[in-house]
Order: structure tokens, then C-alpha cells, then sequence
């Protein structure tokens, strides 16, 4: 490499795989962002870098595991938070992030994801909700909203969508916030409040997908969908996430959720040291 | 992980346990550290003693939402650092099917305990079985080999358990222990050995620097040394075809060929070092009863009744199932007159067993639901053979 050449590398390049770029994803795509603001949150919290795990699933959003330089596991379609769950309860020294897309997390993983939240897993979870199946070519999800058309709602969508943050807040979740791509400084002040808290966090990425979702929407172009970002969302932080409404006219965001309880890995050291003072040193030879 | 005293960890001594106790003992003994899994017929003892018992050790024992969450739990785990197992029954072990490629994939060692009973379907829960035999081998998709071990007895669900673990950090394989509702809830007695004289096996870690490792080179017996997370080396693991970096590699045929004859071979071509099995009676037998399991047992007694009405029978069983004892059995086959395969199904094991006698015939007997074979049923076998 030329003296030039390495004048010009990207300051967070050190977290990045750079063997592997480009990525794949598409022009426009909020995947890229969102690995933007995860690794300055990550570089501005000065974390070390070689206890972080990233864990990923199936779809575009999932092959962010492969392009960070750490220790990143890109698993099963649907099984991030269980395999995540492992190894944090494994080596509580690790900061686990899982970071996958809204099918992945909530249509085949939804249930796990459900449960490490009432658990309190303590994990950072980061959705990125492009409203549809990317990877295999644009299908309706359950985050797509009614009468979009999807390739397989051809006639629009006759689901009704899940509220990440509402689901997310009911199932115990810590800290629970949403922004979209264009809130680029928010999310990554949010990404640090979360990673410097205990317990299952969990923050939702309104993020575009102008060659799927946006083209059978009349959004094809990625300038229109951050226009449509930045005309209709609205910062509501503190809501009921009940109200935290996702509409052609409106996207509420902020933070909704913030608060402290016990996290699985602290009870459960807690419950090994008094099984072993109970113990003591007599039942050793039992 | 916490230090603990192995003494706590190893109860030596004589004890009155069920098979499945043994199995957690067995587990502890062997350095298991984290159990994830799902309350299931016959299987749920295993959880049971597991949550008691990895607390007082230092371990971590999780029920999950459901069998897909507890084998990719017990993955994390073991890419974690920790040895990890789960233990199910058919309906779970199904469920942990796609799971068991990406252990198999990513080269993660783990340990599954399969405690059958009689399906399909829910089948019936309380009832012995060894139906899941071939999903043992097959059960997802792709090409790939794994070691599957059978237990006949308490003390094999505690010595086999310990087997499984050893073999898995040795291959870095995910290793099933197959065992039937019979052996897991049968209560016999149990020897557990003094803890130095229990051999463990602890899976091979990188001698090179992070900048100098490729996390899929292998060594010359095919298994690559395995860093953890958290210790420097920056791990990409995925589920994808992958180059020797761990990256993916979807488009190219020769990477695709490459790691799936490694997968392969690194148990086919050990496949000598793996296998055991156990002969009664053999040296002069004209007839020999194969199975596996808790079949075994009744075909000890077959074995020696047909001794006394003077026909030469013996006995080969099978304790590695998977990879199949193809040369052992092959070899048996060149100097007797008929084979007797008594199984807990309608038919599995028995077909590997003709594919690798290659011609010489072969009786089988199923059996399905609350019986067991008789040692009469499996002599009448030996009768028909001889």
C-alpha cells in the first residue's frame, strides 16, 4: 500500500474487516449506517474491542458480523439471541451485541427474543426494520405495515404490523428506543447509552431498502425515503410505547424505556456463590 | 468460570443412580459447565440434576424457550469457552436439527443426549425406542459426519457421557449419546472413578499469534485449534461456506468441496480412532446377534441359551454407532454364517449392517413400544441363523 493510499483509511477502519469490503449491501441500504454509528459508538466509549461479541442472523442485516473486525458470530435464521444468550451467561466478561434485521428477529426469532428480554439477558439488541425481507428479494414481514405491497402482497398487505418498541417494552426490556437512518447522531448517543447499561436493551433502526421495499412503494429513491424520515418523524421521548405510532404521515421516535432491574447473569453468579457458601468445604467428599 | 474443587465436581465413589443422574454426573465429571434445554419425556431428570448440580460447580444451567433456543445457546456457550450440552428427546432433537449443521459447520464441540422413545410425532413419550437412529446421522441437511455413542447400561450413561465430551473437543464435532427411555430411567449401580483417573479431553488452542491464525487451517488430523471469544483473536464464525479466515465463500466450488471433504474426512479418515465396540462369545461364532443399546442386554442372555443348545453365537455391540464400525463388522462377516440385528424400531441400523456384510444374511428383529426383545425372541433369531 502507498503512502497516499493509507493517508486516506476511514479512522474506524481498525474495526472493520476491510479485506472484505465492499459489502453487499445495496446503494441507499441503512445497513451500512447502522454499522457507522454502532463502531463510533463503540470507538467513542473507548471499549475493548477484543471482549465484544456480535451476533447476527439471516438476511442483509445479518451479514454485519462478517465485516467487523471482532469476534462476531453470523448464526442461524432466527437463533442470534439464543446463540448470544449462550455466550454471555458463558463468559459475563464479554459485551454481547446481537444486530440483525426485523424477520430474523421477529418472525422466525421472536420468540427467543421475547424471553432473553423477560430474562434479562444482558445484551444490546439493534433492529434494523426495513419493513420487508431484503435478502431474498422483498417479501412482506411482520413490521411490514398494512396494504404495503411486498412481492408476495401483490395486492397489499392485509397483516397487521408488530410494534417493536411496544413489543419489546411488555416483554421486559431495560432500555427500549427507536430512530430512523437519518438520526445518525441520536442513535449513536442511544447505541452508547445502551452499551454502558445492564440488561436487555434494545433499540429499533427505522432503515431504508430503496431497491425492495421503497421501488414496489413509490420510494425507489433513497433521498425521497430520508426526505419522508425527516418530514415525519417526531421525537416523543418518555411515550407509552403503545403510541409510538409508525404511519405514512408520522414516525414517532426517541428513547421509550430506560430503567434498572437485575440482569440473568448478576442473579444467576449470585445464586452459584451462595450454592457454593452453603456448601462450604465439607460436602467435598460426598 | 468459577475454580472449583474437583472433588465436588467428581463424585467418587459407589452410588444407586438413574440413567439419567448418571449422565449429569457423568457431564459434570467431565468438565461440562453450561446446560441449556427443554423439559422433555424421558429426558428431563438430565435437566434436572443438571440444575442442581452446575451451580455447585460453577456452572450455568438455563431452561430455554424451546429446543431451537437451547442447542443454539449451547453453541454460544462452547464458542464461549465453556464445554456445553443439551439433552432432549425425538420432538427436540428434531427441533435442534438445523442447529446440529451449524455445529457441525462452525466445528463447535458439544454434546446432545438423545434419550429416544417411540414415535413419530409425539409418539409415545414414556416408551423406549431407538427410532432416531438415522436421524442421528442424517437429520440436516447437507454432507456431514458426526459420532453418535450408545449406552447400554447406568454406568455407560455416566462413563459414554464423559466419551462424548472427550471426543467432541478432540473433533470439535457436536457428539450424540443415543440412549433410550429404558437405560435413562433404569436404576443401577454406579462406580464413579477417582477424578485423576478420569480422562478429559480439552479441545486444541491456537499456538500463533491472533495476527498469524487462520481460525479453519487444520492441523494434520483435519481439526483446526479452536480460539474462543474474548481471547484476542477476533473470530468470524458463520454458518456460511467459509475459507480457512472463516470468511464466507458462497460462489466458489473448490472452497465448497474443500470444507465439506474436510467436515468429513477429519471423522471418516479417524474413524479407526473413534470406534468401539464390544465382543462376547465371538472368536468361534458361526451366528452374532449386532445391536446396540439396551437390546444388548436381552442378547447376552440369547447368546449364552444358544451356547447351551450347542450353537456358536456371539455377540458384537455396537458402543460408537456413528461413524458406522463398517471394517469391524465387515471382518465379522467373512467368517460366519448368518447375522441377527435386534432393534427398537422397524428398521435402521440393520440396513448399515447388511450395506457392510456385504451379502452375508442378515435377520432382523424390531420391536416397537413398552417391550423389550426377550432373550427367547432374539434366540429364536440365532436358531433361524445358524
Amino acid at each position: 500500500m502507498s503512502e497516499s493510499e493509507s493517508l486516506v483509511l476511514h479512522p474506524f477502519a481498525k474495526y472493520l474487516r476491510l479485506d472484505r469490503f465492499p459489502p453487499i449491501w445495496c446503494a441507499g441500504c441503512g445497513c451500512g449506517i447502522i454499522v457507522n454509528c454502532f463502531v463510533r459508538a463503540v470507538d467513542e466509549l473507548g471499549l475493548d474491542i477484543d471482549k465484544m461479541v456480535v451476533v447476527s442472523g439471516i438476511g442483509c442485516m445479518g451479514r454485519i458480523a462478517g465485516y467487523l473486525n471482532m469476534d462476531s458470530f453470523h448464526t442461524t435464521h432466527g437463533r442470534p439471541i439464543a446463540v448470544a444468550t449462550g455466550i454471555k451467561l458463558a463468559n459475563p466478561e464479554l459485551q454481547v451485541a446481537v444486530i440483525s434485521g426485523d424477520g430474523d428477529l421477529f418472525a422466525i426469532g421472536g420468540n427467543h427474543f421475547i424471553h432473553a428480554a423477560r430474562r434479562n439477558i444482558d445484551m444490546l439488541v439493534i433492529c434494523s426494520n426495513n419493513f420487508n425481507y431484503g435478502m431474498t428479494g422483498g417479501q412482506v414481514g411482520p413490521t411490514t405495515p398494512l396494504e404495503a405491497f411486498t412481492t408476495t402482497t401483490p395486492y397489499g398487505n392485509i397483516e397487521h404490523p408488530f410494534n417493536l418498541v411496544h413489543l419489546a417494552a411488555a416483554s421486559g426490556a431495560v432500555y427500549v428506543a427507536r430512530w430512523t437512518a437519518l438520526h445518525v447522531r441520536r442513535l449513536t448517543e442511544s447505541i452508547k447509552k445502551a452499551l454502558q447499561k445492564k440488561g436487555f436493551k434494545f433499540i429499533e433502526v427505522i432503515s431504508p431498502c430503496p431497491t425492495l421495499y421503497g421501488r414496489y412503494n413509490k420510494m425507489g429513491d433513497p433521498i425521497q425515503i430520508m426526505k419522508w424520515y425527516k418530514e415525519t418523524s417526531e421525537i416523543k421521548h418518555g411515550i407509552d410505547p403503545t403510541e409510538a405510532e409508525i404511519s405514512s404521515s408520522r414516525i414517532v421516535v426517541g428513547e421509550f424505556v430506560d430503567i434498572e432491574k437485575p440482569a440473568y447473569d448478576e442473579l444467576i453468579r449470585k445464586l452459584i456463590l451462595n450454592v457454593q457458601e452453603k456448601l462450604g468445604g465439607s460436602q467435598n467428599e460426598s | 468460570m468459577m475454580k472449583v474443587e474437583t472433588s465436588r465436581a467428581v463424585l467418587t465413589g459407589k452410588h444407586f443412580l438413574s440413567g439419567d443422574y448418571a449422565c449429569a454426573e457423568g457431564a459434570v465429571a467431565a468438565g461440562c459447565r453450561f446446560f441449556a434445554g427443554y423439559p422433555i419425556t424421558p429426558a428431563t431428570e438430565i435437566a434436572e440434576r443438571m440444575a442442581r448440580r452446575l451451580p455447585e460447580v460453577g456452572g450455568v444451567y438455563i431452561q430455554m424457550e424451546d429446543e431451537l433456543g437451547s442447542i443454539a445457546a449451547v453453541i454460544g456457550a462452547s464458542y464461549a469457552g465453556v464445554k456445553a450440552m443439551t439433552a432432549t428427546s425425538g420432538p427436540g432433537f428434531s427441533l435442534m436439527q438445523e442447529n446440529i449443521g451449524l455445529a457441525v459447520m462452525t466445528e463447535t464441540p458439544l454434546v446432545i443426549v438423545d434419550i429416544m422413545r417411540g414415535g413419530p410425532s409425539t409418539g409415545q413419550p414414556t416408551k423406549p425406542g431407538q427410532q432416531d437412529m438415522m436421524q442421528a446421522k442424517w437429520g440436516s441437511h447437507g454432507d456431514y459426519e458426526i459420532i453418535a455413542l450408545a449406552p447400554s447400561s447406568v454406568q455407560e450413561m455416566f462413563d459414554l457421557t464423559i466419551e462424548c465430551f472427550n471426543l467432541s473437543e478432540r473433533f470439535r464435532v457436536p457428539v450424540f449419546l443415543m440412549a433410550d427411555e429404558i437405560v435413562a430411567h433404569m436404576w443401577e449401580r454406579v462406580i464413579i472413578p477417582e477424578p485423576e483417573k478420569i480422562q478429559i479431553v480439552n479441545r486444541k488452542k491456537p499456538n500463533v499469534s491472533p495476527a498469524d491464525y487462520l481460525p479453519f487451517k487444520p492441523d494434520e488430523d483435519l481439526v483446526p485449534p479452536m480460539a474462543c471469544f474474548g481471547e484476542g483473536y477476533r473470530v468470524h464464525v458463520t454458518g456460511l461456506t467459509h475459507d480457512e479466515r472463516g470468511y464466507p465463500q458462497t460462489d466458489s466450488p473448490e472452497i465448497q468441496e474443500q470444507l465439506v471433504r474436510r467436515l468429513c474426512d477429519k471423522i471418516r479418515k479417524n474413524a479407526d480412532k473413534i470406534v468401539r465396540v464390544k465382543e462376547f462369545m465371538l472368536e468361534d461364532a458361526e451366528v452374532a446377534v449386532i445391536t446396540y443399546g439396551i437390546p444388548a442386554r436381552a442378547a447376552v442372555s440369547a447368546v449364552k441359551k444358544a451356547r447351551e443348545e450347542g450353537i456358536k453365537a456371539g455377540l458384537l455391540r455396537l458402543i460408537t454407532v456413528w461413524p458406522f464400525p463398517e471394517r469391524q463388522i465387515a471382518e465379522l462377516a467373512t467368517r460366519i454364517k448368518g447375522i441377527v440385528v435386534p432393534e427398537l424400531n422397524y428398521g435402521q441400523i440393520v440396513r448399515e449392517v447388511e450395506r457392510a456384510a456385504k451379502g452375508t444374511p442378515v435377520h432382523f428383529i424390531p420391536k416397537f413400544g413398552e417391550a423389550l426383545h426377550t432373550p427367547m425372541e432374539i434366540l429364536d433369531g440365532i436358531r433361524r441363523m445358524k
